[in-house]
C-alpha cells in the first residue's frame, strides 16, 4: 500500500541514529518509505480518501500548464542564449493575436473545470455535511483547553481527555467549541481540520475505514504547551468501544472541581477518563462566552 | 511614571535572548562608531539623512531592507536549527523563545524587509522612468521612510527591552489578548506594525500621485513601463488595503489597552472578525509585495533578451486584473474557521481566477525570451529562477485552494513551504535582480558578476532544499510552529530543510563579499554610460548615478521602449542646446522630527508611558501645524552647471562604454543582426 512513491528502495525505516545520514541522502531523494505512509497520501477513510484523490487530480490538471512553461524555460533558455547566435532572432517580434487569446484561453479553460471540481467537492465533503447512514452516528463533544481536548460522549454519559475512541463502523460527528484560545482539531488521517471556537460551536464529521490509531492534534498556535496538544484517535470494533465507555465508568467525576483543575494551562502526559458529567455541560461552556441575546438562537446541547 | 517599564525588560532570562540583544546594540553602536571615527557625520546628514532626493531615499529604503533581511533570516536559521535538534527533546531554544522567533521573522521579512525593498526600488526607479524629476511629494516621501524606519526600530528594540510578540506574525486573537498575551510582545507588534503602516500607505498615495501627474511629455497609460504599471497597481493595493491592517492593529490595542471587546472571548467579543479585517490587507499584501517583482522581471527579461516585452497590453491588463482580484481572496486563509460550503467555494473559485492572469504573465515572459539573445546576467539568472520556482509554488498555491484539500493541508508546513514558494521567487528573487540591475545606475558601477553568481546558485539551492521537504512534510501531517516534535519520519527532512538555511546562509554572505568585492573594483566595473544593460526604458537615459534633477531635457515619448526607440535612431547621446537652469526642493529635517517622534510615541503606547505618548502626538500636529505655514524653499541649479554634466555624460556615453566587445554585454553585435529597414 502506497508504494507509489518507492521508486526502487524499499528497506523498513530505519530507526537507529547512526543511519539518519543515509535515510537524509536516499530517502529525501527518492522519496521516502514515511512519506509514502504519510497519513495525507495513506489516508484511513473515505473522507480524507475523498481529499487525497482530489489532491492527485488538481495536481494532474496543473501540470497541463506546469510542464508547458518547464519545457519552455529550458528550451528557450538555451535555444536563445547570446552564444547561439545561429538560432532566430527577432527582436521587434511583440504581438501575435491567437497566441495571446491561445496564452488567455489555455489557463481558463483550465479554471472553469477546476472550479467545477472545487464547487461539487467543497459541498461532497463539506465537514458540516452529517455522515450518518442507517446505522446512526456517534456523537462526540469537544471543549479545547490549554493545551489539551476534552471528549464528551452526551450518549454514553462519560468524558475523556487527550483520547478519541469511536466504533470504527460508525461515522463520528464532532461539535467542537473552545475554553480559550481558538485551536484547530486535526486528524490527518481521517480528514481535515476545523477551528474550535470560544462561544461558537463548529463541526467535523469523519468516518474511518475500519478499526486503526491516528495521531491527532491542533494545528493552530495557541502558546507555549502547543507543540503537546496532541490526542490519540481510535476506531475500535463496537465490543471494545463498549469496553472503552466500561472502564470509564470506574473513573473519577469530572465536577466543576475537576474541570477547573483541567482547565488550568499544562500539558498531559497521558490520556484521562471521567465516568460522568453534568447534563448540558457542552452548553454552559458556549454560554460562558456567549451574549444573553446570542443564547436564546444558539440551539441547545445536551 | 514609566509605565509597566522597569528593569525586568533587560533580556537577562534566556543567554540566547542576551546575545541577541548585545548584537543589536553593539552593531548600532559599531555604525555610530564609523560614522564617527570617519568624520562623515555631516555628510551623512547633509547628503542622505535630510535629503529629499527620491533616488538617495531608494537607496536609503534599500538599505533598510537589507539590515531588516539579515534579522529576519537570522531568526529562519535558529528555527531550522531549533527544528533539526528537536526530535523528543526541547531543541535548544525554549517554547517562549521560539515563539518570539517565528513571530518576529514573518513581521520582519514581510513588513520590514519585503516592504521596504519595494518600496526603496519602487523610489529609485519609478520616477526616473515615467521622466519626472521627483516624486510628487519629496517631503512626504522622507518622512515615509523615517515611519517606516521607526516600526523597525521598534521590532528591534523589542528585543533588548520587553519581549516581541509570540502570537505568530499573523496576532490573531484571542491568543493576541491581554487574557493569554498579557506581556508587551503582541504591543510592539500592534505599534510597529501601526507607525510603519502609516508610512507605507503615505508612500502609497505618493506613488499614485507621481504617475498620474509627472509622466513625461507623450508617455500614455498604454506607453507606461511595465515597471511603473506594476508600482501603481502595488500603490493602489497600498492606499485600500493598508488602512485595514491599520484598524485590525489599534482595534486589537483598544482591546488590549483600554478594555474594549472587539476580539475578546468574552464580552461579545469575536475573533473571527479579526481574521477577516486582517487578510483584507493580508491578501493584497502578497500581491503588494509580488506585483513589483513582476515588474521588475518584465523589464529584465526584455533588456537581457535583447527583445521587446512579448504582448505589453496583455501584461498591462494581467497586472491590472491580479490587483482586482487581490481583494476577492481574503478568505482562502481561514476556509476552516465553518464557512459552509458555499462561502468556501466562491472564494476557491476566486482565488483560482487570479492564476489566470498570473500565468498569462509568466507565458508572456517565455514568449519574451523566445527568438531572443539571452544574455546571462546575475539579473536574467534570478528571473530564470524565478519562472520556474514561481510555478511550483503557484501550483501548491491552487492545491490550497481547494477547500476541501486545505481541510487537510491548512496549518501544516506545505502551507508555509507554499507561501515562501510564492513569496521568495516571486517577491525577494525580483528584488535581488532589481538590486543587481539598477545597482550601476545608482552608483555608476556595477555588481561583481562571479560573486552574484555564486550568491545565486546558493540561494536557490538553498532554497529547494529548505522548502521541498517542507512540502513533504506537511503531508506527512507535520503542523507549522512546532517547538518540538516526537515523529522520528520527520527530522531526516527537517536536517535537509536546515542545511537548506546554510546553503542560504551563503548565499548572503557571498552577497556581502560580492558589495565589497565590487566597491573595491569599482573602476573596473565603472558605467560611464549610463546604460551598462543596453536597456530599453527612460531610467537608462541618463548619467549613472544620475544628477539630482534626473534629467536636463525629455524627448518626447513616442512609444513604450522610449529610450530603445532613441538609441534606434541615433539620437540618444545628441546634445541639447536648450538646457536651462533647474529648481529643486530643499532637504528637510521633518523626516527625523516625525521619524523619532513616531518611534517614541509607539515605544511609549507599548509600555504604558501615555503622557508622553500624548506629548508626542501633540508634537506631531503641532509640527505639522507649524510645517505648513512654511513656505518650501528651493535650490536653484544654474544652466551652466546642467549644461556640463549633460555634455560630461553625452561625451563618455558616445565614445562607448568598456563592456563594448565582451560577448555577453555588447549588444551592438546583436544589434547588427536585426535585418537592414
Amino acid at each position: 500500500m502506497g508504494g507509489w512513491l518507492r521508486l526502487g528502495f524499499g528497506p523498513p525505516c530505519p530507526n537507529s541514529v547512526g543511519r539518519t545520514i543515509a535515510l537524509v541522502g536516499v530517502s529525501v531523494v527518492l522519496g521516502s518509505c514515511s512519506l509514502a505512509e504519510a497519513p495525507l497520501l495513506h489516508p484511513s477513510g473515505p473522507i480524507a480518501e475523498a481529499q487525497r484523490n482530489l489532491l492527485f487530480e488538481v495536481f494532474a490538471l496543473m501540470l497541463i500548464v506546469v510542464i508547458p512553461v518547464f519545457v519552455m524555460a529550458i528550451w528557450f533558455g538555451w535555444r536563445y542564449r547570446a552564444s547561439a547566435t545561429q538560432s532566430a532572432f527577432d527582436p521587434d517580434w511583440e504581438r501575435a493575436p491567437v497566441l495571446d487569446g491561445l496564452i488567455w484561453a489555455l489557463p481558463a479553460a483550465i479554471i472553469v473545470i477546476l472550479a467545477i471540481m472545487v464547487w461539487r467537492s467543497t459541498h461532497q465533503l463539506d465537514p458540516y455535511r452529517s455522515l450518518a447512514a442507517a446505522g446512526g452516528s456517534t456523537e462526540v463533544q469537544v471543549i479545547a483547553l490549554d493545551w489539551k481536548y476534552v471528549f464528551l460522549y452526551p450518549k454514553e454519559g462519560i468524558a475523556s481527555v487527550n483520547e478519541l475512541v469511536f466504533p470504527a463502523d460508525k461515522p463520528v460527528q464532532l461539535v467542537m467549541t473552545s475554553d480559550s484560545a481558538m485551536t484547530s482539531l486535526l486528524i490527518p488521517a481521517l480528514g481535515g481540520q476545523v477551528y474550535a471556537m470560544a462561544g461558537m460551536a463548529t463541526r467535523l464529521n469523519l468516518l474511518a475505514d475500519g478499526p486503526g490509531r491516528f495521531e491527532g492534534r491542533n494545528a493552530l498556535y495557541n502558546g507555549d504547551g502547543f507543540a503537546d496538544q496532541t490526542f490519540s484517535v481510535r476506531a475500535v470494533t463496537e465490543s471494545e468501544f463498549a469496553e472503552w465507555i466500561a472502564s470509564a465508568k470506574h473513573a473519577p467525576d469530572l465536577d466543576a472541581a475537576a474541570y477547573k483543575e483541567l482547565s488550568l494551562p499544562g500539558v498531559l502526559k497521558k490520556p484521562m477518563q471521567y465516568s460522568q458529567f453534568a447534563s448540558g455541560f457542552f452548553q454552559s461552556i458556549l454560554d460562558k462566552y456567549a451574549s444573553p441575546l446570542k443564547m436564546q438562537q444558539t440551539p441547545r446541547y445536551p | 511614571m514609566f509605565g509597566r517599564l522597569t528593569e525586568d525588560a533587560l533580556p537577562f532570562y534566556s543567554e540566547i535572548a542576551m546575545a541577541g540583544a548585545a548584537v543589536t546594540v553593539g552593531g548600532g553602536l559599531f555604525v555610530i562608531a564609523v560614522v564617527l571615527w570617519t568624520g562623515s557625520l555631516l555628510y551623512l546628514w547633509r547628503n542622505w539623512l535630510t535629503s529629499v532626493d527620491h533616488k538617495r531615499i531608494g537607496i536609503m529604503y534599500v538599505v533598510v531592507a537589507l539590515v531588516m533581511l539579515l534579522r529576519g533570516f537570522v531568526d529562519a536559521l535558529m528555527m531550522r536549527a531549533q527544528q533539526a535538534m528537536a526530535m523528543n527533546s526541547g531543541g535548544y531554544l525554549p517554547p517562549e523563545h521560539f515563539d518570539q522567533i517565528f513571530s518576529s521573522h514573518g513581521t520582519i521579512m514581510i513588513l520590514f524587509m519585503a516592504m521596504p525593498f519595494l518600496t526603496g526600488l519602487i523610489n529609485f526607479v519609478m520616477p526616473l522612468q515615467i521622466g519626472a524629476r521627483d516624486v510628487a511629494f519629496p517631503r512626504l516621501n522622507l518622512i515615509s521612510l523615517y515611519l517606516t524606519a521607526a516600526g523597525a526600530g521598534l521590532v528591534l528594540i523589542s528585543l533588548v527591552i520587553g519581549r516581541f510578540s509570540t502570537a505568530g506574525w499573523t496576532g490573531y486573537p484571542p491568543f493576541s489578548e491581554t487574557e493569554f498575551s498579557p506581556g508587551v510582545g503582541v504591543d510592539y507588534w500592534i505599534w510597529a506594525l501601526v507607525v510603519s503602516g502609516v508610512g507605507t500607505t503615505l508612500t502609497g498615495i505618493n506613488f499614485i500621485t507621481t504617475i498620474v501627474k509627472r509622466r513625461a511629455p507623450g508617455m500614455t497609460w498604454m506607453r507606461l513601463p511595465l515597471f511603473a504599471w506594476t508600482a501603481l497597481c502595488a500603490s493602489i493595493l497600498i492606499v485600500f488595503a493598508f488602512p485595514a491592517l491599520t484598524v485590525a492593529g489599534a482595534m486589537l490595542a483598544l482591546d488590549r489597552s483600554a478594555g474594549f471587546h472587539f476580539f475578546t472571548n468574552d464580552g461579545g467579543g469575536n475573533a473571527m472578525h479579526f481574521a477577516n479585517v486582517l487578510w483584507m490587507w493580508g491578501h493584497p499584501e502578497v500581491y503588494i509585495l509580488i506585483l513589483p517583482a513582476f515588474g521588475v522581471f518584465s523589464e529584465i527579461v526584455a533588456t537581457l533578451s535583447s527583445k521587446r516585452l512579448f504582448a505589453y497590453n496583455s501584461l498591462v491588463f494581467a497586472t491590472v486584473v491580479i490587483a482586482l482580484l487581490a481583494f476577492t481572496t481574503w478568505l482562502h486563509h481561514f476556509f476552516t474557521m465553518g464557512a459552509g460550503a458555499s462561502v468556501n467555494t466562491a472564494f476557491g473559485i476566486t482565488t483560482m481566477i487570479i492564476a489566470v492572469p498570473t500565468g498569462v504573465k509568466v507565458f508572456d515572459w517565455l514568449m519574451t525570451m523566445y527568438r531572443g539573445r539571452i544574455r546571462y546576467q546575475t539579473p536574467m539568472l534570478w528571473t530564470m529562477a524565478f519562472l520556474v520556482t514561481f510555478t511550483i509554488g503557484g501550483m501548491s498555491g491552487v492545491l490550497l485552494a481547494v477547500p476541501a484539500v486545505d481541510y487537510t493541508l491548512h496549518n501544516t508546513t506545505f502551507l508555509v513551504a507554499h507561501f515562501h514558494n510564492m513569496v521568495i521567487p516571486g517577491a525577494l528573487f525580483g528584488f535581488f535582480a532589481g538590486y543587481v540591475y539598477w545597482f550601476p545606475k545608482a552608483f555608476g558601477f556595477r555588481l561583481d558578476e562571479r560573486w552574484g553568481t555564486r550568491a545565486f546558485w546558493f540561494w536557490v539551492t538553498g532554497f529547494y532544499l529548505a522548502f521541498m521537504p517542507l512540502y513533504a512534510l506537511g503531508l506527512m501531517g507535520m503542523v507549522r510552529r512546532l517547538q518540538h516534535y516526537d515523529n522520528p519520519d520527520w527530522q531526516p527532512y527537517l536536517i535537509v530543510a536546515a542545511i537548506g538555511a546554510v546553503s542560504v546562509l551563503c548565499g548572503i554572505i557571498c552577497m556581502a563579499i560580492q558589495l565589497w568585492v565590487s566597491i573595491r573594483d569599482r573602476d573596473r566595473w565603472a558605467d560611464t554610460t549610463g546604460d551598462p544593460w543596453n536597456a530599453r526604458t527612460l531610467e537608462w537615459y541618463s548619467s549613472s548615478p544620475p544628477p539630482a534633477w534626473n534629467f536636463a531635457s525629455l524627448p518626447k515619448i513616442e512609444g513604450t521602449d522610449a529610450f530603445w526607440r532613441l538609441k534606434e535612431r541615433g539620437e540618444a547621446y545628441r546634445e541639447d542646446e536648450n538646457v536651462g537652469a533647474i529648481s529643486l526642493p530643499t532637504n528637510s529635517n521633518d523626516g527625523i522630527v516625525y521619524g523619532a517622534l513616531a518611534f517614541v510615541f509607539g515605544f511609549c503606547m507599548v509600555w504604558h508611558i501615555y503622557w508622553l505618548a500624548l506629548l508626542c502626538l501633540g508634537a506631531i500636529v503641532a509640527h505639522l501645524i507649524v510645517s505648513s505655514f512654511r513656505h518650501p524653499t528651493e535650490e536653484v541649479i544654474p544652466a551652466n552647471e546642467v549644461a556640463r554634466h549633460e555634455q560630461e555624460w553625452k561625451t563618455a556615453a558616445r565614445a562607448g562604454s568598456r563592456y563594448d566587445g565582451d560577448p555577453l554585454c555588447d549588444y551592438r553585435t546583436v544589434l547588427r543582426k536585426v535585418p537592414a529597414q
